[in-house]
C-alpha cells in the first residue's frame, strides 16, 4: 500500500493527505469536528445514535481497503478525509488551461469561483441527511434502515470532504464557510439550505428512494464535473466520493425497483390486472403504479432545476477557466476548450418548444443535465423490465424536460408530461394528475409502519435479490437501541 | 472440448451502470454501452479489484465455461445465462461445484465421502473458487515455518505462513489450496498439486495482512510435504485454488460449531476459531473442539489452544499414546461429554465438522449414534436432516 492510499487513524480525523504533519489545518479540523458531532446529535438520524449499525468504513483509498464492514454506533462513525490518489503528470482537462499541469494550490484568479462551486456542493451534503432524519422510523426493514443510515453517514462524510478543502485552501474565508455549513439547515425560514430541492422534506420512503435515485444523481453529475476540476486536490476529492455516491444510487435504484416488484407480485397475485384500478391495488397495501409515476415526475423535475439554466455565462467561465469540466471530459473527442463549437439547447418562444444552436461554451449546463437525463433513463428502462416481466401493461416514462419546471427556459411554462404546451388553467387543472396529490401522499403515509425484525420486510416492498456484503436474508443490519 | 474455465461477469439484472468497476480497473477489461457493463476475458486477469467498489454485488458475478462469453453476448443480456452443466466421468453430477481442476474435485469428492455431498450452510459467505489453476498460479513468499509438534516428538507438523503481496486470493475458512511442488515425477511429469486446508481465517493471520497459513505433516516419502515443510522465509511458492464450496462456516452469530478433528485436521477449525474471535469475541458457548493425536507434545496448537478460555472454546483432547494412560480417543471424549453433546444435537443451530484420518469416522460415527439414541434421537434420520440443510460436514484423508 503506498502512502497516499493509507488512511492515517491516529488523529482524531482518519485522513490520506498527512493531516499530522499540517498542524495549521489539522488544528481548524479539530476546532470544527465539535460542532459538526453536535450536529449530527442535532440533526442526524432521530432515534438511532445508540443502535449498532452494520456500516461499510473505508480504511484505505485503493480498492481493496476502502469498504470494510462492521457494525459502529453512528456517533462514532470514522469521519475522514479520503482523496484518490494523485495521478502524476495530471494535466488540466479544458477550458483556456488546457494541457497545463493541473494546479495543486489555488490559482488566484478563480479563487472565489472556485470557493463558490465548493460551498453549493458541500451544503447539499448535510441538507440530505436533514431531509432524511425521521425516515428510520419508518423503516420497511433493518435492511433498508442500513442502506439510509450508509447514505447519511456518507453524506457526513462528503461535507467533511468539502470543508477539508476549504479549511485547507482558503484561509479565514473557508473556515467562515465551513461553519456557515452547520448553521444553514434544510427548510429554515431564516437560514434555508442554498438549493431549493434540499429544503424538501423526505416525508416517505418512496421519496427517499426517488430522492437518491434522481436527486443524488444531480450530486453525481455534479461531483463527475467538479472529479474533473484542474484544480488537483478538488479533483482528487470527487473522485473517491463518486465511489460512495454509487451506493446511494444503487438504494435508489433498487428501492424503486424493489416497490415496482412488490405491487406487480401483489396485483397478480390478487388477479388485478388493470395498473389504472388504483383503489383495487391499494387495497392491496402497496403503491399502485401510476402512483409511482408521479412521484418519478416530481422527483426527477425538482433534480433537473438543479442543472441550473441551461445557457449559463457562470457555467461557461467555470468551464473556460479550467475549475469544473464536463462529464466524462477525458473521454470526450473534441478539442475541450469550446471555442468554435454549438450545442443545441432547448428554448420556449411564443409558447413554442424549440431548439436552438448555442454556443457549447454557455450550454455547459444543459449537456451536462443531457448526460443527466441519460443516465436517469437506464435505470427507467430497468424497471420496465421487471413490470414487463410481471406481464402488467404499464410502462414508466421520464417526463418531458419543460415538465414542472422553476429555473431556466421552462419557468412555470405549462407544458405536460408528453411535451404538449396547453394553457395555465388546463394545466392546474390536471397538476393532480401528473403530481403527487395530497390524498396520494397521505396513502402512501399509510403505509409507513415500521418492520424491525432482522429478514421481514413491510407488504409494500419486496425484499432484496442479495444482502449488503453478502449476507444472507435475515442478516441483523441494524442492532437496534431501545432506551 | 477446452477445459472449463471460469468467466468473470456482471449481472445485468441488478447491475445499476454506475461504472465504478470500468473506472476502478487497472487494466482497461471493462467496458460498457448503452445496455450493459461487460467484461473482457481475454484481459481480465482476475486481480479481483473492481470487486469491492461494487455497490450491488452484481460484479460478483461467475460462470464455467468451455469457451468464454464473447462482448458482443454480453453487451445484449437481459440476464445472465444459466451455468452450463458439465457432466463428469460418471455422467452425472457437476463439477465446477468444489473445483474446475478433475484432479482437484475428485481429492475432495474422495475427502468428503464421509458425508457425501452437502450443500454448505445457507449464511455461510459465497467461496470463491479455482481463481488460479496450474496455468496461472499465485506466488507466495513464504513468512514463516514453525514447527508446531515438539522437537522430539514422532511427528513433524508445521505451521507455514505464506505472504501474498498484492495479489487478491480471497478465501474461506474450511477451503483448500493446492500447492504445486517443483520438479517431475518419476514418469518425467510435472508433479499435480496437494491439497491442504487454510488453517487462517479469511482476512490473514493478522487482520487484514494479505497471508495464508497452512499446518502440514511431513510425510515419510511425501514429495510435496517435505518440500513445503523444508521452505525457508523467503522462498517462493506456487499455489492454485482456492478449492471447496461445502465445507464452509456458517456466517451467523446463533450458529454453534461442534469441531471434531485429528492431527492436521485441525486446520480448518483454527481458521474457525480465530474468525469467531475476530467477529464475535464475547459470543461464550458456542464453539466445541474436540482433538486426539497421539500425544499432547504430538498435538498441532496445543500451546495456543490451552490458552484460549474454555467458555469461548470448550476444548477436549484425547491422547492415545501417553505412557501409562489408556489409549483415549476423540470417540471416548465424546461418550465422556455425552450430555452437553446431546444437548447440541437437539440444537437446530449446531453445525457439526468431522476432519483428519479417515479412520476417525466410524468410532466418531458410533459415539454420535449412541449420545443420540440416548436422548432418544434417532442419529441415522438427524444426520440426514443435518446434511440436508448443510449442518454436517466430513472431510477426511
Amino acid at each position: 500500500m503506498t502512502q497516499s492510499m493509507a488512511v492515517d487513524y491516529d488523529t482524531i480525523i482518519p485522513n490520506n493527505v498527512g493531516l499530522s504533519g499540517d498542524r495549521r489545518v489539522l488544528k481548524a479540523l479539530e476546532r470544527w469536528h465539535p460542532g459538526y458531532i453536535k450536529w449530527w446529535g442535532n440533526m442526524g438520524p432521530v432515534g438511532f445514535q445508540e443502535s449498532s449499525v452494520y456500516l461499510r468504513t473505508a480504511i484505505s483509498v485503493d480498492p481493496k481497503g476502502w469498504a470494510k464492514f462492521d457494525y459502529v454506533k453512528m456517533p462514532e462513525y470514522r469521519w475522514g478525509i479520503l482523496l484518490a490518489p494523485q495521478v502524476e503528470g495530471r494535466t488540466i482537462p479544458c477550458g483556456e488551461h488546457f494541457g497545463e499541469p493541473a494546479w495543486q494550490e489555488v490559482p488566484g484568479e478563480y479563487r472565489s469561483l472556485l470557493r463558490r462551486l465548493i460551498v453549493i456542493q458541500g451544503d447539499t451534503e448535510p441538507a440530505s441527511v436533514e431531509q432524511q432524519r425521521f425516515l428510520g422510523e419508518t423503516a420497511p426493514s433493518l435492511y433498508d434502515m442500513r442502506n439510509l443510515f450508509q447514505v447519511n453517514v456518507e453524506e457526513g462524510r462528503h461535507l467533511w470532504a468539502m470543508v477539508y478543502l476549504l479549511q485547507k485552501y482558503f484561509g479565514s474565508d473557508g473556515r467562515e464557510e465551513a461553519n456557515e455549513m452547520l448553521r444553514r439547515q434544510s427548510g429554515s425560514e431564516e437560514t434555508p439550505r442554498m438549493l431549493g430541492a434540499f429544503n424538501e422534506e423526505t416525508p416517505d420512503w418512496l421519496s427517499f428512494f426517488m430522492f437518491t435515485y434522481f436527486t443524488d444523481r444531480d450530486g453525481k453529475m455534479q461531483l463527475e464535473a467538479l472529479a474533473q476540476s484542474g484544480f488537483d486536490p478538488l479533483s482528487r476529492t470527487c473522485r473517491f466520493m463518486l465511489t460512495e455516491e454509487a451506493h446511494h444510487m444503487f438504494v435508489g435504484e433498487t428501492g424503486v425497483a424493489r416497490t415496482i416488484q412488490r405491487t406487480c407480485e401483489a396485483m397478480n397475485d390478487a388477479g388485478v390486472t388493470d395498473p389504472y384500478d388504483i383503489e383495487k391495488v391499494r387495497e392491496l397495501g402497496v403503491i399502485d403504479l401510476p402512483t409511482i409515476q408521479k412521484k418519478l415526475n416530481l422527483h426527477y423535475t425538482l433534480s433537473l432545476d438543479l442543472f441550473g439554466s441551461e445557457v449559463s455565462t457562470n457555467a461557461a467561465s467555470a468551464f473556460n477557466s479550467g475549475i469544473k469540466g464536463r462529464y466524462q471530459e477525458v473521454k470526450i473527442d473534441d478539442d475541450h476548450q469550446l471555442n468554435n463549437d454549438t450545442y443545441s439547447a432547448a428554448q420556449f418562444l411564443n409558447n413554442k418548444i424549440e431548439t436552438v444552436d448555442v454556443p457549447a461554451l454557455t450550454a455547459i449546463n444543459m449537456r451536462l443535465r443531457d448526460d443527466y437525463s441519460n443516465d436517469a433513463a437506464g435505470g427507467v428502462k430497468r424497471w420496465n423490465l421487471l413490470i414487463k416481466k410481471s406481464n402488467i401493461e404499464f410502462e414508466l416514462k421520464l417526463p418531458h424536460s419543460g415538465f414542472h419546471r422553476k429555473i431556466g427556459v421552462f419557468n412555470n411554462a405549462p407544458i405536460t408530461p408528453d411535451g404538449l404546451v396547453i394553457s395555465k388553467e388546463q394545466w392546474e387543472e390536471r397538476k393532480n394528475d401528473w403530481l403527487p396529490s395530497l390524498a396520494d401522499g397521505d396513502f402512501i403515509q399509510s403505509l409507513m409502519k415500521p418492520v424491525w425484525e432482522a429478514g421481514k420486510y413491510a407488504n409494500w416492498i419486496a425484499p432484496p435479490r442479495v444482502g449488503i456484503d453478502n449476507k444472507p436474508g435475515d442478516f441483523e443490519y441494524v442492532q437496534l437501541h431501545m432506551a | 472440448m477446452a477445459e472449463p474455465q471460469k468467466q468473470h461477469l456482471i449481472d445485468p439484472e441488478f447491475c445499476i451502470r454506475c461504472y465504478t468497476c470500468e473506472e476502478t480497473c487497472p487494466i482497461e477489461a471493462i467496458t460498457h454501452n448503452d445496455d450493459n457493463v461487460v467484461v473482457d476475458a481475454s484481459i481480465c486477469n482476475l486481480c479481483m479489484d473492481c470487486i469491492s467498489p461494487c455497490p450491488t454485488g452484481s460484479i460478483d458475478s461467475w460462470r464455467v465455461v468451455a469457451e468464454p462469453y464473447s462482448l458482443e453476448d454480453q453487451l445484449g443480456w437481459m440476464e445472465l445465462p444459466e451455468q452450463q452443466q458439465f457432466a463428469d466421468e460418471d455422467g452425472g453430477s457437476d463439477i465446477g461445484v468444489e473445483a474446475l481442476d478433475e484432479d482437484i474435485a475428485a481429492l475432495l469428492a474422495q475427502a468428503h465421502k464421509g458425508s457425501g455431498q452437502v450443500a454448505a450452510p445457507s449464511s455461510a459467505s459465497k467461496p470463491s473458487i479455482n481463481l488460479r489453476n496450474l496455468a496461472n498460479p499465485v506466488e507466495g513468499k513464504i513468512q514463516g515455518n514453525f514447527r508446531l509438534t515438539s522437537p522430539d516428538a514422532d511427528s513433524d507438523v508445521r505451521h507455514i505462513i505464506i505472504n501474498l503481496g498484492n495479489t487478491t486470493f480471497p478465501v474461506l475458512e474450511g477451503q483448500s489450496v493446492g500447492i504445486i511442488c517443483p520438479g517431475t515425477d518419476e514418469n518425467g511429469k510435472p508433479h499435480l498439486p496437494r491439497l491442504y486446508s487454510i488453517s487462517s481465517p479469511r482476512d490473514g493471520e493478522r487482520p487484514n495482512v494479505n497471508n495464508i497459513s497452512l499446518t502440514i505433516k511431513r510425510e515419510k516419502l511425501g514429495v510435496c510435504s517435505n518440500y513445503v515443510c523444508d521452505l525457508a522465509k523467503g522462498d517462493v511458492v506456487k499455489l492454485t485454488g482456492p478449492f471447496g464450496a461445502s465445507f464452509l462456516m456458517p456466517d451467523d452469530p446463533q450458529a454453534k460449531l461442534l469441531m471434531i478433528c485429528t492431527g492436521t485436521g485441525s486446520a480448518p477449525f483454527r481458521a474457525f476459531t480465530m474468525r469467531r474471535q475476530r467477529v464475535l469475541p464475547e459470543q461464550n458457548g458456542a464453539l466445541k473442539l474436540f482433538f486426539g493425536a497421539r500425544t499432547p507434545d504430538s498435538l498441532p496448537y496445543f500451546g495456543p489452544l490451552n490458552k484460549i478460555p474454555d467458555d469461548f472454546l470448550d476444548t477436549h483432547f484425547a491422547f492415545s499414546r501417553v505412557e501409562g494412560q489408556p489409549k483415549n480417543y476423540v470417540q471416548d471424549e465424546l461418550r465422556l461429554a455425552a450430555a452437553s453433546i446431546a444437548e447440541a444435537l437437539k440444537d437446530p443451530q449446531t453445525y457439526i465438522y468431522i476432519c483428519g484420518m479417515k479412520a476417525m469416522e466410524e468410532g466418531v460415527d458410533s459415539a454420535l449414534y449412541d449420545i443420540a439414541g440416548k436422548a432418544s434421537l434417532d442419529w441415522n434420520t438427524l444426520k440426514d436432516e443435518m446434511r440436508k440443510s448443510g449442518r454436517y460436514h466430513v472431510e477426511t484423508y
